[in-house]
């Protein structure tokens, strides 16, 4: 039998580091294939080669048994391969619909046929249960319905090997079981499915074999029923990992976030945050739980002086920061882990060095007397470098070409080491891997030791539960219930964060 | 490792290299075409910066407000904006400055010549700020206003100066002495060419384009909301102030080369029924300087010589001097196609390695 991917001896170089070293892929057909690695172990540039964004600089490609050379995606497309990236490479200004015809678009009489377009992207919506709106723009819809779109995009070309690059990390629980299922409806299909994840627990879920791949090397392929996931994350980072807990006491101090009475309108100008109260002590994690859209981006970018509050104050250490500008809040002790890393939290053209600064660049030791101090910029560069462990050939690497996982070290590292009054986390270990995991959460309860107040908003129920002292729930714009996460569990959460109020009655 | 780093930066540096053999070359075959001798025609174009002094002092004069022009179109992109209004801000900077020497006309040159220098880079400054604060206060896209910035230059400056400034010949009265950049010194040393001190200026202009940029926090600044204006406003800054400051500074340098024209090649003003051409040809210079400083001092001095030597070429080997636009046009179309070059280059150096 042939595979339906077979990359043999695959070797990518990039300035200063070689990110491909003697790789070898096999991808049966009809399966679910894991693609596992730490961060920058070189899983996106060995499937952006198959893809043809990259050329391998040694080793040859067997797709469905046939030696092929994909030149660009258009090669790669005409053979079948579809890719899902890790960041979605969709046009903000177009529509569903637009982008997902894009370059294949239905014509009538050599027109754009716009309605057909919408046909056939309502079709493909309803037979793979992929729910889109096809008229809304992409820089309005939520990550999740961007990346349904991605998925669309390449079954609309056909593809029968799809590549998925970190599908997960930017999805909600609910919306990851939804994408498994839909993987497991395209392989029933015949399809073929490339998977990288960093969460053990989809590989365990949806996948059939495993490649573990360590700083660009083959370590192994295994059958997932033969292998358990704590074999599978020491396999991976080449050691044991230990698990981060919150041990330390609970004991807070005096509030260094207080919220109250704040209604905030979203960009459609609907009041999205209703009469909100919160507020976080200094020395505490407080989690925030909910599903996506409930208000959580609008009540971190009010607190931040990125949207206006129509009503209510916000004080940060006894300060009124309500509608003040991002510099003085800043100033005031806020520190900030965005949650879209590439758009908001980094300069991506911008090197590391000069990331690490990137609100610190004017102040001292940064600059003085109205000149940057380019010396100590890399020096702090380097240490953070050295502290987060991320993989770099050097600080004056161009953020861009982080992989996705050591981009977001950068942003922890940078806001971390302000060590402000009160942190904002905002979904902090989105695409990490489990080793970069323990160390982020550890990193976080090193501030909450420190007597720093942290505010945690996440997806991961697993990681809300584990860090947090207290979890409020926030539902349609409120905050609907504080819990003890010592006294409460997935489910309860789970139900809370539908709406329902402790003891079964609907809110 | 070094060697790896070296093939990537190499390649960038190459593409303008590659552009200008190809507009030369692709000018050749024209020349070919139409019956001349290319050779003689470069030839005499480089003999006669290199070897006629008069040439060398015009090219290097030639090359002050294209320099200025090319640093004031490379600052604004290099921040995220087009600034195709630098025509307009050396207009206004260039009457600023001889109207300016004119009205103070009676003060020492100590004063009155940084005075007038300093006039032509603030109207300079005032006409790109006006495009700046309206692209901040109201989204008008650079672009148009910029553009539309050029025209009133161009007619209030005429309106100025046949209405307060006026004298024979269609222009300003000659600038007083007090006021002037030329310099028999350096005129002499190149055999009467207009060349004056107004290239330590542009020395200055680049000096300073690469310090505010890569020395300042500002320039960091500057250049994070050009890269990104949304991770900028998320640590802080004010995108708005930043996209007023980026056009106000690099209108600054358009003025800075109009002043060289009003009070070092010409010492006056005419009444322009046309553009100068010198604030386009800068968005070329900029292009082929790939938007750094250097970059911009270099493919300055190239346009300047292809232009000057341009005259030569017509009286030596009887090419017409239009033919240089052309050639100039052709290297700046390659260098547009620069993604295509990059692609050729990469593919060539792959096949070399197999
Ligand atoms: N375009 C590029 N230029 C230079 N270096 C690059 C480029 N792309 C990737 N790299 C480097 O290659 C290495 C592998 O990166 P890659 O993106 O493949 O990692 P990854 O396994 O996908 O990691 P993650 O899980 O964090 O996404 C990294 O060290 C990265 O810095
Ligand atoms: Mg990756």
């Amino acid at each position: 039998m042939s595979y339906a991917i077979e990359m043999r001896h695959i070797r990518k170089e990039f300035p200063g580091i070689v990110a491909n070293d003697n790789i070898t892929l096999q991808v049966e057909e009809g399966e679910i294939h894991a693609l596992f690695g730490e961060n920058g172990a070189g899983k996106s540039t060995l499937m952006n080669i198959l893809f043809g964004l990259y050329q391998p600089d040694q080793g040859e490609l067997y797709v469905h048994g046939k030696k092929a050379v994909i030149n660009d995606p258009n090669d790669a497309t005409r053979l079948g391969i579809g890719m899902v990236h890790q960041h979605f490479m969709l046009i903000d200004k177009f529509t569903v619909a637009e982008n997902i015809i894009l370059g294949r678009e239905p014509k009538k009489h050599g027109l754009l046929d716009m309605a057909k377009a919408v046909k056939i992207v309502k079709e493909l919506s309803e037979k793979y249960g992929l729910d889109v709106d096809p008229y809304q723009k992409v820089e309005d819809i939520t990550v999740g319905m961007q990346q349904r779109v991605e998925i669309l995009k390449t079954l609309y070309r056909g593809s029968d090997i799809l590549i998925f690059d970190e599908p997960t990390a930017v999805l909600t629980p609910i919306e990851i079981k939804e994408l498994i299922v839909i993987m497991k409806r395209l392989v029933s299909e015949g399809k073929s499915i490339i998977l990288i994840t960093h969460k053990l627990k989809e590989i365990f879920e949806a996948c059939d074999r495993c490649t573990v791949i360590r700083r660009g090397k083959n370590i192994d392929t295994m059958s997932i029923s033969e292998t358990n996931p704590s074999d599978l994350a020491s396999m991976m980072v080449g050691r044991k990992i230990h698990v981060q807990v919150n041990d330390a006491p609970y004991d807070p101090k005096e509030k260094v976030l207080e919220i109250e009475h704040l209604n905030v309108l979203d960009s459609r100008k609907v009041n999205v945050i209703k009469d909100l109260h919160l507020s976080v002590h200094g020395g505490e994690i407080l989690g925030i739980a909910g599903v996506d859209g409930n208000g959580q981006t609008e009540l971190i970018e009010a607190i931040a002086g990125l949207r206006k509050v129509k009503e209510g104050t916000i004080k940060l250490n006894g300060q009124d920061i309500t509608n003040q500008k991002t510099r003085k809040i800043v100033e005031a002790g806020l520190g900030y882990i965005p949650e879209d890393r590439q758009k908001h939290g980094l300069v991506l053209d911008f090197t590391i060095g000069e990331n690490m600064v990137l609100q610190t660049y004017y102040k001292k030791p940064y600059a003085e007397s109205g000149v940057l101090k380019n010396k100590v910029i890399t020096k702090k560069a380097e240490q953070l470098i050295q502290e987060f462990d991320i993989r770099t050939p050097s600080e004056k690497t161009l953020a861009r070409s982080l992989s996705g996982g050591n981009q977001q070290k950068v942003i922890v590292a940078r806001e971390v080491d302000r060590s402000p009054q009160l942190l904002i986390a905002a979904q902090p270990t989105r695409g990490l891997d489990i080793g970069a995991i323990e160390f982020i959460h550890g990193k976080l309860l090193d501030e909450k030791k420190k007597g720093k107040a942290v505010l945690l908003v996440s997806f991961e129920l697993d990681e809300i539960l584990h860090l947090s002292d207290r979890i409020a729930v926030i539902y349609e714009g409120n905050i609907i219930d504080i819990v003890n996460p010592k006294e409460t569990d997935e489910n309860e959460l789970g139900l809370l964060m539908a709406g329902r109020k402790k003891g079964g009655a609907e809110s | 490792m070094n060697r790896l780093l070296k093939k990537v930066d190499w390649i960038n540096l190459l593409i303008p290299v590659v552009s200008v053999v190809l507009g030369l070359l692709c000018g050749a075959i024209i020349m070919l075409i139409i019956g001349y001798n290319p050779l003689l025609a470069y030839q005499s174009i480089v003999e006669s910066i290199f070897l006629q002094p008069y040439y060398g002092g015009e090219t290097i004069r030639a090359m002050i407000p294209l320099v200025l022009a090319g640093l004031a179109v490379a600052f604004a992109f290099r921040t995220g904006l087009f600034n195709i209004g630098v025509e307009g801000q050396l207009m206004a900077g260039w009457l600023a400055s001889v109207a300016c020497a004119i009205i103070f006309g009676h003060l020492p040159k100590v004063v009155l010549l940084p005075l007038s220098i300093l006039a032509g880079g603030a109207a300079g400054a005032l006409w790109g700020y006006i495009p700046g604060l309206l692209k901040a206060k109201f989204k008008v896209h650079e672009v148009i206003s910029t553009i539309m910035m050029n025209y009133i230059a161009l007619y209030s400056t005429a309106y100025i100066i046949k209405n307060f400034l006026y004298t024979e010949g269609e222009r300003t009265p000659t600038i007083p002495h007090a006021a002037s950049l030329a310099s028999p010194f350096l005129a002499n040393l190149t055999q009467g060419s207009r060349l004056h001190w107004g290239f330590i200026v542009a020395i200055i202009a680049v000096l300073a384009m690469w310090f505010i940029l890569w020395k300042t926090p500002k320039g960091y600044e500057l250049r994070a909301v050009g890269f990104s204006p949304d991770a900028s406003k998320y640590a802080g800054m004010n995108v708005s102030r930043n996209i007023i400051l980026s056009l106000t500074i690099s209108g600054v340098f358009a003025g800075l080369g109009g002043a060289m024209e009003g009070l070092g090649t010409y010492q006056y003003m005419t009444i322009n029924s046309a553009f100068t051409g010198i604030g386009f040809n800068g968005i070329a210079v900029a292009l082929l300087g790939l938007n750094t400083p250097v970059g911009v001092l270099l493919s300055g001095a190239l346009f300047a010589g292809l232009q000057t030597g341009g005259l030569t070429m017509q009286s030596v080997a009887g090419v017409p001097v239009e033919l240089i636009q052309i050639i100039i046009a052709l290297i700046i179309f390659f260098v547009g196609s620069g993604y295509v070059i990059k692609w050729a280059l990469g593919r060539l150096s792959r096949k070399g390695h197999k």
